[in-house]
């Protein structure tokens, strides 16, 4: 953290869209990545931290599903997770707000630093962690009532003084959706298509204005061009918010992704973080063999 | 070649056809719960029938408009009035209090059970909950005379509150429908799929508000069912009203008062108080004919409720 150096401000600001014509990101982030790498799964992005996830494990009643992941997840950044299923990636990413409170016998050692506080301080409230650290889930889950009610419903029960047409349109609009459903605000959310309700999850997601937005699967759901609809919302939403998204396709991560973070179970049936670094010398020059085992298909 | 083919075409044709007489046994399993079906359908209507065609004679000699206008229900002495409101004032009664008790006890025993109770915790006390539901309604009568009016509600309120009163039977029909409340509402709640309730908390809800917001709207139909239910056991019980609310017909939904039921009357009529034949007697049937409307009209709301409220999430 404190070798982040502070004259990356082009970097961040920067789009880093692939394509444009803005290759100094790419470029800068690789080599400042490659100089921090001294092992597979020791890794410190230039970025400062959105969330320092400290020797985290997390065990479902007796049986342990991830062993210690140590890793920085940067702030603005998409940092993607990847990794054959049951390696504990969705794992990961519920411990990241506090969902996995909710599941009865889950327990985590370690900790996740978010500005300093660990998120499982005693006295941190899990309900305040999730407002601020977002999530959408794998499959599409708008509630059943209307888009509008569907996206004024975080806001409602954190008690949103302000307009709520402004807001409900300003949330639409930054997922892409509004559009499409500007002049049906009061049909179902669940008559709307895969695609469009998973957009509708995203906006429903922004409107609390949250500051990490977690992704778990979000496009396995999806057909192809819906699922290029929202990796492309995701480019967008990384100018603001940092996007951690949990994806077992590796395309998605290596055209999305900021970063990556492998993930395995191996024989030791529990996942373990296997290598992380920039998602280009991931998929390019990884350092472990069974990362680049995973990501030229050469694992079941 | 095309001879091989007509035999072919003969074979499949054969086996195509070669199950048909097999499955016999299938439509005669079919036809028995045809039959099953129809023979509950069938008594309802007969039922009905047996209630409007008893009825008949008693409206040639109260005239319906005297039934439904009339407020004074005195089938016994002169002089004689059959005016059916006192008696529905007397199962309104009962129903009102009893469900303003039982509907938000129910309802948060429910929302207890589905949304914050441990699953250890929620096998062993469901079933527990569900047993009161099967303590025979006769032993509740007399707790609500015995106990609950003389030892609980005679201390407290004195004189002001009849021995028979609606309360006491109110508060006794209201520990046998929580349980019908509380496990068809749990029942409803806990089959709202888990990604609703994950997504409003992702959003920073808190557990009560995935209960109110996004649970019971999604679970209502379930939830009315469960208090329509409960209504119709309340219009339907008999022993409980019979023994602790009194039998003076009485047009109030003041709980204190002494009341009776349309059930308490039937219950009072068909036990020989009126003679066979006599106007007393049929009257029993024109009660009853009531009670099924009343039902209905109930049934009926529910679903336009249900319709105007529920939040489907399939
Ligand atoms: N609610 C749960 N209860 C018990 N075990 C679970 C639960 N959720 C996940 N697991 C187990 O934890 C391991 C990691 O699961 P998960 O994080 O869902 O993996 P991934 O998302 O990478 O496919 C798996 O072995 C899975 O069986
Ligand atoms: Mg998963």
């Amino acid at each position: 953290m404190s070798e982040a150096p502070p004259t990356t401000p082009p970097t961040e600001a920067a789009p880093v869209h692939e394509g444009t014509a803005t290759p100094r990101p790419t470029m800068s982030r690789k080599s400042v990545g490659a100089s921090q790498r001294t092992a597979p799964d020791r890794f410190t992005p230039p970025e400062p931290p959105a969330l320092e996830v400290r020797d985290l494990s997390v065990y479902y009643g007796k049986k342990m599903a991830l062993s210690g992941v140590s890793m920085q997840i940067p702030v603005k950044k998409i940092t993607a997770l990847i990794g054959p299923s049951g390696c504990g990636k969705s794992t990961l990413l519920r411990s990241l707000n506090r969902m996995n409170d909710l599941i009865p016998g889950a327990r985590i050692t370690g900790a996740v630093d978010y500005h300093g506080h660990n998120l499982y301080g005693n006295s941190v409230d899990p309900v305040e962690v999730r407002r601020r650290i977002g999530m959408v889930f794998q499959k599409p889950n708008p509630f059943p009532k209307s888009i509008f009610e569907n996206v004024a419903f975080g806001a409602r029960v954190n008690g949103y003084k302000g307009d709520y047409n402004e807001l409900v349109e300003r949330s639409l609009r930054q997922a892409a959706l509004w559009d499409e459903v500007k002049d049906d605000l009061k049909k179902s959310g669940l008559a709307l298509s895969g695609g469009q309700q998973q957009r509708l999850c995203i906006a429903r997601a922004l409107a609390v204005e949250p500051e990490i937005i977690l992704m778990d699967e979000p496009c396995s759901a999806l057909d192809p061009i819906a699922t290029l609809k929202i990796e492309e919302l995701m480019r967008q939403l990384a100018r603001d918010y940092t996007i951690v998204i949990v994806t077992h396709n590796m395309q998605q991560a290596a055209r999305v992704s900021d970063y990556t973070g492998f993930f395995l179970a191996g024989e030791a049936a529990y996942g373990q973080l296997i290598e992380y670094g920039p998602t280009e010398e991931i998929f390019t020059t990884p350092m472990d063999p069974r990362t680049e085992d995973y990501i030229t298909g050469r694992f079941g | 070649m095309a001879a091989a083919g007509t035999r072919l075409d003969a074979d499949i044709g054969t086996a195509l056809s070669k199950g048909r007489f097999k499955r016999v046994g299938e439509s005669v399993i079919k036809l028995s719960l045809v039959a099953a079906a129809s023979v509950s359908l069938f008594t309802t209507v007969a039922i009905v029938a047996v209630l409007v065609w008893e009825s008949i004679p008693f409206f040639q000699e109260v005239p319906v408009q005297d039934f439904l206008l009339k407020t004074d229900w005195q089938p016994l002495f002169e002089p004689i009035s059959f005016g059916i409101w006192e008696l529905i004032a007397g199962t309104m009664n009962i129903v009102l209090w009893s469900l303003v008790m039982a509907l938000p006890i129910g309802l948060a025993a429910a929302i207890y059970l589905s949304e914050y109770a441990d699953p250890n915790v929620r096998r062993i006390l469901k079933p527990m909950l569900e047993a009161l539901a099967s303590v025979p309604t006769v032993v509740y009568a007399y707790f609500a005379l015995t106990f609950v009016t003389l030892n609980v509600l005679r201390p407290i309120l004195g004189d002001s509150i009849s021995i028979f009163n609606a309360l006491g039977a109110s508060t006794v029909m209201a520990v046998m429908l929580i349980p019908t409340i509380a496990s068809i509402s749990e029942d409803a709640m806990s089959s709202v799929p888990r990604e609703l309730r994950e997504g409003a908390y992702g959003l920073g809800a808190t557990r009560l508000e995935v209960a109110f917001k996004v649970v019971l709207p999604a679970a209502l139909s379930g939830v009315i069912a469960s208090v329509l239910l409960a209504v119709a056991r309340a219009v339907g019980e008999t022993m409980i009203v019979a023994v602790a609310a009194g039998s003076t017909p009485n047009l109030t939904l003041n709980p204190l008062e002494s009341i009776q039921t349309m059930t308490g009357y039937m219950l009072q009529v068909g036990l020989g108080d009126a003679a066979r034949g006599s106007v007393q007697y049929r009257s029993l049937f024109a009660v009853g004919l009531s009670l099924f409307v009343i039902t209905m009209i109930f049934n009926i709301a529910a679903q336009l409720v249900i319709k105007r409220f529920r939040e489907e999430y399939d």
